[in-house]
């Protein structure tokens, strides 16, 4: 251990991410991981981290670390202003953070999730490969809280040369998100299908990294069957009988019983990771291949 | 066999009956198509869920008709026994509506081989079922916001042990010592889809 980080304050919920624990679906274990992969990703390529490292996943800033041993930081994904023992730093840059230098994430003003990615990355233990927080399943390690105390692991390679890596911040206003519809979409009638598109969906404040709650103009289903439990995944839409979709995240349940009308794209994911309560999404349908005739030619 | 698009990530392949899914599964599992990263099975289905960067939805739609499930005969998916003291909660509204006494309860739940259709729910909880429908009983209109560890519930078509204290709409009929999760083990779930269950009265 080449140092730590001993938390002060975490704010609404700030959790330890990775990229996840894909695989084993069949134990009941969701993928998990950070909201906004490419968020994280970009924080450990600024600290010259391999990029599955963990780091810290912070909703709507708050969070306050205290550096134990000189450490080299940089924080991503939703732009909460950051200062080090007060003076203010630059956000997605690699950052210094002295001996007992006191690090303060504020709100973010668009955006829900910040990541402070740190050289050598977080060095807690492992749960099936991976040290995400999930708080669904309950795997992991605990939701942070004040007086955690975070070792950070051994760094090797050199912190690239970026000054600051230009990227968009999250969107504040309305965002679409492309999804292909299926695999129950035919368990809804036309207009509830067109209906799912033409919304302007509000997030509410029921939402959390399990998943996205969106109220809008409840979709019927064409028939009331019960439909026998399947496999879920990140990106799923699924309807439960009040008719208002779920829009699934990071930690997800790995089946559940209700209809799938459609599932947003890998791309999207991390812009659906961002949505803040209140906000509105819409949902852009593309185009599905048809497996009926799948052959062997790879696309 | 229907195969349904779940997103550009996924194939939901629909099959006749669990046993089906079993053989697929016990088929994929062994011998993986390439980009192939999770399978998750389910009473009538299959999610196979890839990795884009390395195959297209089509091309691993294409891999999977392309399997020949594991017949059931050459399944080995093991057997386990579960001992559990019968004093669950529900067991009288069980013995109820099943029309047995609860002696029959323990009976029917013991004198069976259960098979681990699927997981889900939570790390470790395993979707069980029987032989026959005699223990067939809804979940509770009222679910519990806290089932202990260990808990042995009956709902539907199965029987499950819920792996650590969470809410749930089970019936509770007993409880087991024996742990169904520890992410210190290998594999850390003790019930894996297609093996054999038998419950057991503690001693």
């Amino acid at each position: 251990m080449s140092g730590g980080l001993e938390v002060l304050a975490s704010g609404p919920l700030a959790t330890v991410q990775d990229l996840g624990r894909p695989g084993h679906g069949g134990w009941g274990v969701p993928g998990g991981g950070a909201a906004d992969r490419a968020a994280l990703r970009l924080a450990n390529r600024l600290v010259g981290n391999p990029e599955g490292a963990a780091g810290l996943e912070v909703t709507l800033g708050g969070l306050q670390v205290r550096a134990a041993g000189s450490l080299v930081v940089a924080v991503t994904g939703a732009r909460a202003p950051a200062t080090v023992d007060g003076a203010p730093v630059d956000h997605r840059a690699a950052v210094r953070l002295p001996a007992g230098a006191t690090l303060a994430l504020g709100t973010p003003p668009t955006g829900l999730r910040s990541y402070l990615g740190v050289r050598g990355g977080l060095d807690v233990p492992a749960v099936l490969g991976s040290r995400a927080t999930d708080v669904l399943s309950g795997l992991g390690p605990a939701v942070l809280a004040a007086g955690d105390r975070l070792p950070v692991g051994a760094a090797d390679g050199a912190v690239p040369p970026v000054d600051v890596a230009p990227r968009r911040d999250p969107h504040g206003g309305e965002v679409t998100l492309r999804l292909r519809l299926g695999p129950r979409a035919d368990w809804f009638p036309a207009d509830a299908r067109s209906a799912l598109t033409a919304t302007a969906w509000t997030v509410t404040p029921d939402s959390n990294r399990v998943g996205l709650r969106l109220d809008g103009p409840p979709l019927e289903r064409a028939h009331d069957d019960e439909l026998p439990t399947e496999g879920l995944m990140a990106g799923a839409v699924q309807v439960p009988p009040s008719g208002r979709p779920t829009l699934f995240l990071a930690d997800h349940p790995v089946t559940g019983g209700y209809p799938v009308i459609g599932v947003v794209l890998d791309g999207d994911l991390d812009v659906a990771g961002q949505l803040r309560p209140g906000q509105r999404v819409r949902f852009r349908a593309v185009a599905n291949r048809d497996l009926s005739t799948a052959g062997g030619v790879g696309t | 066999m229907r195969l349904l698009p779940y997103g550009d990530r996924g194939v939901l392949v629909e099959l006749a009956d669990l046993d089906a899914v079993l053989g697929l599964h016990a088929a994929l599992a062994a011998d993986p198509p390439a980009g192939v990263v999770d399978l998750v099975p389910a009473a009538r289905t299959l999610l196979v869920r890839l990795d884009p960067a390395v195959a297209s939805v089509a091309a691993v739609a294409a891999a999977v008709r392309a399997v020949r499930p594991v017949p059931d005969v050459d399944r080995d998916g093991g057997q386990v026994e579960v001992p559990v003291t019968y004093d669950g909660e529900d067991l009288d509204e069980v013995a109820r509506r099943t029309g047995l006494d609860v002696d029959g309860v323990v009976a029917a739940h013991t004198g069976q081989t259960w098979t681990v259709a699927f997981a889900g729910f939570a790390p470790g909880f395993a979707y069980l079922v029987g032989e026959d429908d005699r223990l067939r009983v809804p979940r509770r209109d009222d679910p519990r916001t806290r089932v202990p560890a260990g808990a042995v519930g009956l709902a539907d078509a199965f029987s499950g042990v819920y792996p650590r204290v969470s809410p749930g709409g089970w019936q509770l009929i007993g409880r087991t010592e024996t742990s169904m999760w520890d992410p210190d083990r290998a594999p850390p779930a003790l019930l894996t889809p297609g093996m054999r269950v038998r419950f057991v009265v503690a001693s």
